[in-house]
């Protein structure tokens, strides 16, 4: 092919796809396709989770029939590159050109919180199973932005503070990558904790992406503390448990993981170092529920890893959409029937084993486990439950409202008892 | 590349200019009455992206140095706008001058410490000023809400709807177009092609070549940050992904596409980036490479970008 033709042919087809775009518009009648919007980071720093978000999305259709209430479902794909700005342009396609009926997804708290401020405009309702951000079911909630099948930042580490305390823990540390997810796990645990009676020393913000633990592994050493609670998302919390078993700390100084420190993303890939980390999440791939067992099992016949909390939040997203829809007969179009159905429903057959409901605020109450990784036995590291918590909130024991009175949790405020 | 440069800079006559300008102004003010909705924000993205791609060409393409510290200026602005407006509480017809105020001293810094360099000194330090924007971006989180940025509905009411907000970055457009290219044809933007062209020779016939590049960079940081406050009206949002590297970089490749030296080519060049990556991107999700194998054949069969190969073909034409 010489230069020109080539440059003919091009051309050809860059205008080809241009006119395919044509036909897409169009009003959809109620009885055509339910269609939703999945936004997921298929490229850029959280790539590996995304893919897991729409593997966890679409194998529960998969294995249900893509077919809801005599209506088809579609699911349109979108990848939002793990950046706020792609992911609000993505938004802004999958609703004003695609037309669909509802968004879900994005994993990362920017993206999240820049969808919701749009869709905050539209009204379309939007599902967070994977977006913590405390204030987007507290201070900031939007009518139509559901945390289905999600959690709060700081609800698990409020129960973990509980455990922590009754192990005898008095004096902990804290170390976490500095920004608001992990200002809001700490804030969690160091509210609850020093309520209880218990001190936080110190606490470290580092930067994320940070590649050497070791100035914060020292000084760590040298508190005098009896545990340390970690907030490390992927490679930091890969690197920052490596780092920690190859300084000695390792069965020195206990870990307090959050959850995600010890999620199937990131010990799968790791070894004997995360052995016996201790962390809490109202999923556990371990736990012998028969729903849990069952679901596992089958994922990881699937995909031939065991699921990761994106996996699981978005099957189970996809199972509570799906009763949702099913209650009101598939007229999705009803905007708020359709999140009331979504906010009252008590899902009974998700993976947890138990039923799950929401707050008022649109969080979901969960029974927590205090969860434990272990080997399995054929060597694959997982997280078995050591105690649960039933009934936990985003709010604990407080009252919402006065609860909601305090500020959110930031590098400034850990909502810290002063002894 | 630099003969190519000038001859693709210098061949367009105000007269075909004008025409050029009238009949685009009137075809883009038809658009939202043929497109859907959402085509009509894409419309609105490519022209704030146009205005911004064009600050840069007044650098790169008329004064011959080429910045990758614009992106920063621009996202200033737009931190300003939201922080103003979302967290202070300040009325919208403050806060955009406000803005403008804050890209512009931003620029006369980035400017003062940047002029007396070229080539890839240039670049270097306009990168690393850009990039101590964005880490004060990510870590004063106190202000600008760290990672996950500023929100806040800050478009008024009755702007509030894609088509009209279309108009008004339209109005926009057409004003800061004209503007820019009254900028660089006037006798003192002459001179910093000058610059461009001979240092030497400009500072032997008495001009002060640095004051010239400092007063070129501070207009340029001008135009891009008024970009960056409609950005601001146009997303509602703001995150430190607005000022990062990669934002500098994608308004110089637009500029680059279009035709360095051309002024609007930033506009066509803007078009075929954001075009490209939302109708490719509908197709697959390798939108990204398509994108990089778009710049590779620009490069090799059109360096001097679409509307910079159109002049030349067009002057050799004219012999």
């Amino acid at each position: 092919m010489d230069r020109r033709t080539f440059l003919k042919t091009t051309a050809a087809a860059v205008g080809g796809a241009g006119l395919g775009l044509g036909p897409m518009r169009g009003a959809l009648a109620q009885t055509g396709p339910i269609k939703i919007g999945l936004l997921a980071p298929l490229t850029g720093v959280i790539a590996a989770g995304g893919k897991e978000v729409v593997e966890g999305f679409q194998f529960y259709f998969e294995q249900n029939g893509l077919e809801l209430a005599g209506r088809k479902i579609e699911v349109i794909v979108e990848d939002d590159a793990s950046n706020p700005d792609t992911a609000l342009q993505k938004a802004r396609r999958l609703v004003e050109q695609s037309n669909v009926n509802f968004l879900v997804g994005n994993i990362l708290a920017n993206t999240g919180l820049a969808v919701a401020n749009y869709v905050k405009g539209t009204g379309t309702p939007y599902f967070i199973p994977v977006i913590a951000a405390d204030d987007l079911t507290q201070r900031a909630r939007i009518p139509n932005v559901i945390r289905i099948a999600g959690y709060s930042a700081s609800q698990n580490s409020r129960p973990f503070a509980d455990w922590a305390y009754k192990q005898g823990y008095r004096k902990v540390a804290t170390i976490s990558q500095d920004y608001t997810f992990g200002h809001e796990q700490c804030g969690g645990f160091a509210q609850t904790f020093t309520e209880l009676g218990g001190t936080i020393v110190q606490q470290f913000w580092h930067p994320l992406n940070t590649s050497d633990f070791s100035p914060y592994l020292g000084q760590l050493a040298g508190l005098g503390i009896d545990a340390v609670f970690a907030m490390e998302t992927g490679a930091d919390a890969t690197r920052f448990a490596k780092q920690f078993a190859s300084f000695g700390l390792k069965g020195k100084l206990p870990i307090l993981a959050a959850q995600n420190m010890t999620d199937q993303s990131v010990i799968r890939t790791l070894g004997p170092e995360a052995e016996g980390l201790v962390s809490a999440a109202h999923f556990c791939e371990g736990a012998k529920e028969p729903a849990t067992v069952k679901f596992v099992a089958e994922y990881e016949k699937k995909f031939g890893i065991l699921p990761s909390i994106y996996g699981f939040s978005h099957y189970s997203g996809a199972m509570w959409l799906a009763e949702a829809i099913k209650k009101i007969g598939g007229k999705v179009e009803d905007k708020d029937a359709l999140l009331k159905a979504v906010r009252e429903l008590e899902l009974s057959g998700s993976p947890l084993g138990k039923t799950v409901k929401l707050d008022a605020y649109g969080n979901p109450i969960y029974d927590i486990y205090i969860r434990k990784v272990e080997k399995r036995a054929d060597g694959k590291l997982w997280n078995v439950p050591v105690e649960t918590y039933p009934g936990v909130s985003q709010f604990w024991k407080y009252d919402p409202e006065t609860y909601m009175k305090q500020p959110a949790y930031s590098r400034d405020f850990q909502g810290i008892k002063k002894a | 590349m630099s003969s190519v440069l000038s001859t693709a800079s210098r061949t367009s006559s105000p007269r075909t200019t004008a025409i050029f300008f009238a009949g685009s102004v009137a075809l883009l003010a038809i658009l939202p009455a043929v497109l859907p909705t959402y085509h009509v924000s894409v419309a609105t993205q490519i022209l704030i992206f146009g205005l911004f791609a064009m600050s840069i060409d007044i650098l790169a393409g008329y004064a011959g140095r080429t910045s990758l510290g614009h992106g920063a200026i621009f996202g200033t602005a737009t931190y300003v706008v939201l922080y103003g407006v979302a967290n202070a509480g300040l009325p919208l017809a403050l806060a955009i001058p406000l803005a403008v105020v804050a890209a512009t001293l931003l620029a006369a810094i980035f400017a003062a410490l940047a002029i007396r360099t070229t080539g890839v000194y240039f670049l270097l330090l306009t990168l690393a000023l850009g990039m101590i924007v964005w880490g004060i971006c990510l870590r004063w989180s106190v202000v600008t809400g760290g990672e996950n940025g500023i929100r806040g509905d800050i478009r008024p009411a009755f702007i509030g709807d894609a088509r009209s907000f279309y108009y008004v970055t339209l109005g926009c457009s057409v004003v800061l177009t004209w503007a820019m290219w009254r900028f660089i044809r006037s006798p003192f933007g002459l001179t910093l092609s000058g610059i461009r062209d001979s240092e030497s020779r400009m500072r032997s016939l008495g001009y002060n070549v640095s004051l010239h590049l400092f007063i070129g960079f501070v207009m340029s940081g001008v135009f891009a940050g008024l970009a960056g406050a409609l950005y601001a009206l146009f997303n509602n949002f703001v995150s430190p992904s607005t000022v990062a590297l990669t934002q500098s970089v994608t308004g110089l490749l637009m500029a680059i596409v279009g035709g360095v030296g051309t002024l609007f080519g930033a506009l066509i060049g803007s078009f075929v980036m954001i075009a490209l990556e939302n109708f490719v991107s509908f197709y697959t999700q390798r939108w990204l490479t398509v994108l990089g194998l778009v710049f590779i054949f620009t490069m090799i069969f059109a360096p001097a970008g679409v509307l910079g190969t159109i002049r030349v073909l067009r002057a050799r034409r004219q012999g």
